[in-house]
């Protein structure tokens, strides 16, 4: 599967889309593929204020726990609750279909230290 | 399989239990009405032989050690002997209550007594208590001990445990327990420890290490006395998970070794039996430094008579309701009995002996990430051997071959792990056979893999969907669906 | 050795073809100071036929089948049937491990599944466990459970609590910094809730309690707020008491070693868990689910493992691995043989059999129940005289009765705490009665 050029992507395998100060977060392909058949999903509350680095969500699958950690503080402003009944929609649209939620960031600079599409995959393929 | 309650009911069909003797009285004036059961008590009315063949039947599609070859890494599937059971049986012991009289329970205290003295003989250490029921919760109390020690000694920021990257998943769960945070410290290119991390690691914050020795690779740390005096120097303590100590029984001992807290598993290396997850028992083994924490009640002898001591103000307190596994502890005892000296010895000889056969002989078929002498078990790896095979089918393919898989994807520095502990009690010849199948299932993942992609097909059902039993799980059974 | 297979022409041949000439060489890899400084324990090796003589005379030295049994305190002397260790010494399920293959292991899940529900049936929750260690270490881990989901620092405890339960959540609860608000209890022996701190992650009722007390349960969720309710109680009677869940408990544990498991001097024992379906990610302990293989045929496997530790390490739900698998199979095995009638059966036994010794012993002058409240099969009676002496008594005519030390503890000076079972029979407890009225 390709990257999406325009998007961010982290070291912890989370790629972001970046509108303004809103940051729609997902998990990776290479993420679902190594986690296998994803089973639950854990959201948080909308309107929950987050720290850089914190854990803020979890995908669990059968055998693996995947944390998605915040890329830069903010605020959550919307979750993917479809994901409640379908988690499967991040093993078969990671990227699209399987965003699991939005931030509302403080200050974009702080994803400075994220990659690109070409910079993940060179990640992905050393790793 | 359909459970138990599929099967045909009866009326109530009675017969366990006389006619009552005394007088009966209303139980509306016993009990107050509102506390009698108006709910629901859906369990089965049978007669006996439908019990009887209904868990005869599940019986059978089981897998246990007198069945066959069952190579579980760092479980120590070894043969549990028979004479262990049937002492665990004698109703002297099955038949005694925990609150009963400590003069009439003076076989049961002895008994106890002289077990904590040999497991503190077989660690080399200073105490040994018999209350943990299992390895982790050996582990965790010896990480309450920590908790109790540093806590005397105003060193309650101590709050961090090193370990490996390849210990077993209770080590880190265990500390968090007693609210230590865990840090991994990597292992070198042989698989040990590596040393220049530990030390960097190494700070006031640092409470200690927790290690298996040998390693969850098998491999026995040739640093270990290193590392426990840099622990101990930097003022922290050393907790060995004694998973593997049938690799070293009657070799070495954990107390020599540096360790401050050694637990057992009596159902590995004592041959008490696995029953399917349990019961098992992990008794702890202490250094000097901790002896005082140890749980209440301890087990004394004065002048002949054995007793339960609970005055021990600076002890932890209890983790278990009475002595821990006493049953289990029989059974272990008669086992060490019975081995003596000379049979403990021969355990670890033979055990490492089987394992170092059979990874000389398999590492010509399968990767071995770590080569050079093992100890009672060793760990290949299933990648590579053919395209779009995974250690998981090969496990699976095992299965068909009347054989129990190893331990797979663990420990987690391993990809495709394959953990594989042969233990004493196999036979050469049982070595041969599954070093064959071994090498069978190698030939059909490149030749036939379908083989291997819908294995099992020999086993009482066929590979079961885990993702669905995750997904939304449906963990009792379901009366309601029948009225549909 | 009796326990191992190979000849040493077995050994030879395997020593040639690994390339060494010794087994001794196989240990190489143990740093030299450690095996010099190797004690051996000074043991000779045994014969099956000693050992079997030495553990049988060390058996007959706890003389417990002599004395009538009226010891309780959670661990009760009740009727085994015959089949349950019968079926349990199959070697396919007490010598196999933990399901983690569960093509071959539906022996072992399949029962886990059976146990699973029949908890549930009995207590009326949603969801229960594979089992845990023991009743005190179930409890123990609800209060941490209760404490995660609610993050309070604070539980409220009830004085009435066995005091093997108490021992082991004083212990988890100081190693997790959880403190204990202790319930007092009434003169009826029921506790005392009106004073209660605001902000508490669980409220824990035993019932039937310490004193064997029977607790009302009826209205308590109501009054706890966002307080969790755990219920500690006794399995055996939930035949006939109203269990847990039809209160509105959020966790119910209990010790199940009266659900067909010998007395063994107090282990192994069985941990029962069950809580509400929205918990079952904060639960511990391994869970069987249901499932289909690649044919459709239903089967069961581990589900929910990613709450454990082989996934979650220190973030799982509990460090529990090993639990107390072969006696949830002798508590499903038992249930299954006494059925819905049987379970109704031996919780009235139990019940008539207890109240007939209570009566005929409060008949005596001088003698009276410690508390007017409902009991089930265990009562406290106030001993008119030194109830250490009147307990050396009854020792002596044959009865093991609990030394009233326990109770001098918690402020009884002259108590004694007796249970009945099913096994008492009318001939026993009319000589304890007459016994008890001879005593002046």
């Amino acid at each position: 599967m390709a990257y999406p050029t325009d998007y961010r992507y982290t070291k912890d395998h989370e790629w972001i889309q970046l509108q303004g100060h809103r940051a729609r977060i997902g998990m990776t392909d290479h993420a679902q593929t190594e986690l296998g058949d994803i089973v639950f999903v854990e959201l948080p509350a909308v309107g929950t204020s987050v720290q850089k680095g914190d854990n803020v969500a979890t995908v669990e699958s059968v055998k693996a726990v995947g944390d998605m950690f915040a890329p830069a503080a903010g605020t959550v402003v919307e979750v993917n609750d479809g994901l409640e009944s379908s988690p499967e929609t991040i093993n078969s649209s990671p990227h699209e279909g399987g965003w699991i939620l939005v931030l509302e960031i403080s200050d974009p600079a702080e994803l400075e230290d994220t990659l690109d599409a070409a910079g993940y995959e060179s990640f992905t393929a050393g790793g | 399989m359909s459970t138990i309650f599929e099967c045909r009911c009866s009326e109530g069909i009675g017969g366990l239990f006389p006619e009552l003797d005394v007088p009966a009285q209303g139980v509306e004036q016993l009990i107050d009405p509102l506390l009698v059961r108006t709910q629901l008590l859906r369990l089965p009315d049978l007669s006996e032989p439908q019990v009887a063949r209904h868990y005869t039947a599940l019986s059978k599609m089981n897998f246990g050690v007198d069945d066959g070859f069952y190579p579980l890494g760092s479980c120590t599937m070894k043969y549990n002997p028979k004479l262990n059971e049937d002492v665990a049986s004698l109703p002297g012991f099955a038949g005694l209550h925990p609150r009963s009289d400590v003069l009439r329970s003076q076989g049961a205290l002895q008994l106890l007594f002289e077990l904590t003295g040999l497991l503190r003989d077989i660690a080399g250490m200073a105490d040994v208590s018999l209350q943990p029921v299992a390895g982790a919760h050996g582990e965790m109390s010896g990480m309450f001990l920590f908790k109790k020690y540093f806590e005397a000694r105003g060193e309650s920021a101590r709050k961090r445990i090193l370990l490996p990257d390849t210990a077993h998943g209770t080590n880190p769960a265990s500390a968090a327990l007693a609210g230590f945070s865990v840090t991994e410290i990597p292992s070198d290119q042989v698989g040990m420890i590596d040393l220049k991390a530990l030390e960097e690691a190494l700070d006031e914050t640092v409470a200690g290490v927790m290690l298996t020795v040998p390693n969850t690779l098998g491999i026995f740390e040739a640093n270990i006395l290193q590392v426990t005096k840099m622990i101990h120097t930097a003022g922290g303590l050393c907790y060995f998970d004694g998973a593997n100590l049938n690799s070293f029984l009657g070799q070495a001992r954990p107390g020599d070794m540096g360790a401050d807290v050694f637990h057992f598993n009596l159902h590995k290396t004592m041959s008490t039996p696995h029953g399917g997850g349990g019961p098992g028992a992990g008794p702890i083994a202490v250094s000097d430094l901790l002896a005082d924490y140890l749980p209440v009640p301890r087990i004394l002898q004065e002048n002949g008579v054995y007793g339960l001591d609970w005055d021990n103000p600076d002890s932890i307190g209890s983790v278990h309701s009475f002595y821990g596994n006493f049953l289990v502890a029989v059974r272990a005892f008669a086992y060490i009995l019975q081995l003596g000296d000379e049979g403990l010895r021969t355990v670890s000889e033979n055990a490492v002996l089987n394992a170092n056969y059979l990874q000389e002989r398999l590492k010509k078929t399968y990767p071995l990430p770590y080569d050079g002498l093992c100890k009672h078990e060793f760990v290949l790896s299933g990648k590579g051997i053919a395209d779009g095979i995974t250690t998981l089918d090969i496990a699976k393919r095992l299965i068909d071959y009347g054989v129990h898989p190893p331990t797979v994807y663990f420990p987690l520095t391993v990809r495709e792990a394959l953990m594989i502990e042969p233990t004493e009690t196999e036979s050469k010849e049982t070595l041969d056979q599954f070093a064959e199948i071994l090498e069978t299932i190698a030939v059909e993942a490149k030749e036939d893999p379908q083989l291997l992609h819908e294995a099992p097909r020999n086993a009482p059902v066929r590979r079961l969907d885990q993702t669905q039993a995750a997904k939304n799980p449906v963990l009792t059974y379901p009366f309601d669906e029948k009225a549909e | 050795m009796r326990y191992i297979p190979n000849t040493s022409d077995d050994r030879r041949e395997m020593l040639a073809s690994i390339g060494v000439s010794s087994i001794e060489e196989l240990f190489a890899d143990i740093p030299s100071s450690l095996r010099e400084n190797f004690q051996p324990l000074g043991l000779p090796m045994r014969s099956e036929m000693e050992v079997a003589s030495m553990l049988g005379t060390m058996a007959d030295r706890n003389n417990s089948t002599d004395a009538v049994c009226l010891l309780g305190g959670g661990i009760y002397d009740h009727y085994v049937p015959s089949i349950v260790g019968h079926l349990l010494s199959r070697s396919e399920f007490s010598t196999a491990y933990t399901p983690y293959q569960p093509e071959i292991s539906q022996g072992t899940l399949t029962a886990m599944f059976e146990f699973q529900t029949f908890v549930c049936e009995l207590t009326r929750m949603e969801i229960a466990n594979a089992s845990m260690y023991d009743g005190a270490t179930a409890l123990a881990e609800a209060v941490l459970m209760a404490e995660r989901i609610r993050k309070k620092g604070v539980v409220a405890v009830p004085l009435s609590l066995f005091s093997h339960l108490r021992r082991v959540l004083d212990t988890y609860c100081w190693a997790t910094e959880i403190e204990i608000h202790e319930i007092p209890y009434k003169e009826d022996g029921t506790v005392e809730l009106t004073s209660l701190p605001e902000e508490l992650s669980a409220i824990v009722i035993q019932t039937p309690n310490a004193f064997g007390v029977i607790e009302s349960l009826a209205g308590l969720k109501d009054r706890m707020g966002e307080a969790l309710l755990i219920v500690s109680c006794h399995p055996l009677s939930l035949g006939l008491l109203q269990p847990p869940g039809a209160f509105g408990a959020d966790i119910v544990v209990a010790e199940g070693q009266s659900l067909g498991l010998p007395m063994g001097y107090g282990g192994p024992l069985l941990g029962l868990f069950a809580t509400r379906r929205e918990y079952l990610r904060q639960m511990p302990g391994r869970v069987s689910g249901r499932t289909v293989d690649a044919d459709g045929n239903t089967g069961y496997a581990m589900a929910a493992q990613t709450r454990e530790q082989h996934i979650r390490r220190q973030r799982a739900t509990s460090n529990i691995c090993t639990n107390s698998a072969l006696c949830a199979l002798a508590a499903t095995i038992y249930l299954a043989s006494i059925g819905s009638a049987g379970l109704r059966q031996v919780g009235e036994l139990n019940l008539q059999k207890a109240h007939y010794l209570a009566d005929g012993i409060t008949a005596i002058d001088g003698y009276e129940l410690a508390f007017s409240g409902t009991f089930f099969n265990e009562f406290v009676l106030n001993i008119p005289g030194d109830a250490a002496v009147i307990h050396d008594q009854l020792v002596q005519a044959g009865f093991a009765v609990e030394a009233p030390d326990d109770l001098r503890a918690v402020g009884f000076e002259n108590a004694l705490r007796l249970a009945v079972t099913e096994k008492r029979t009318r001939e026993e407890l009319d000589r304890l009665i007459q016994v008890l009225g001879g005593i002046r």
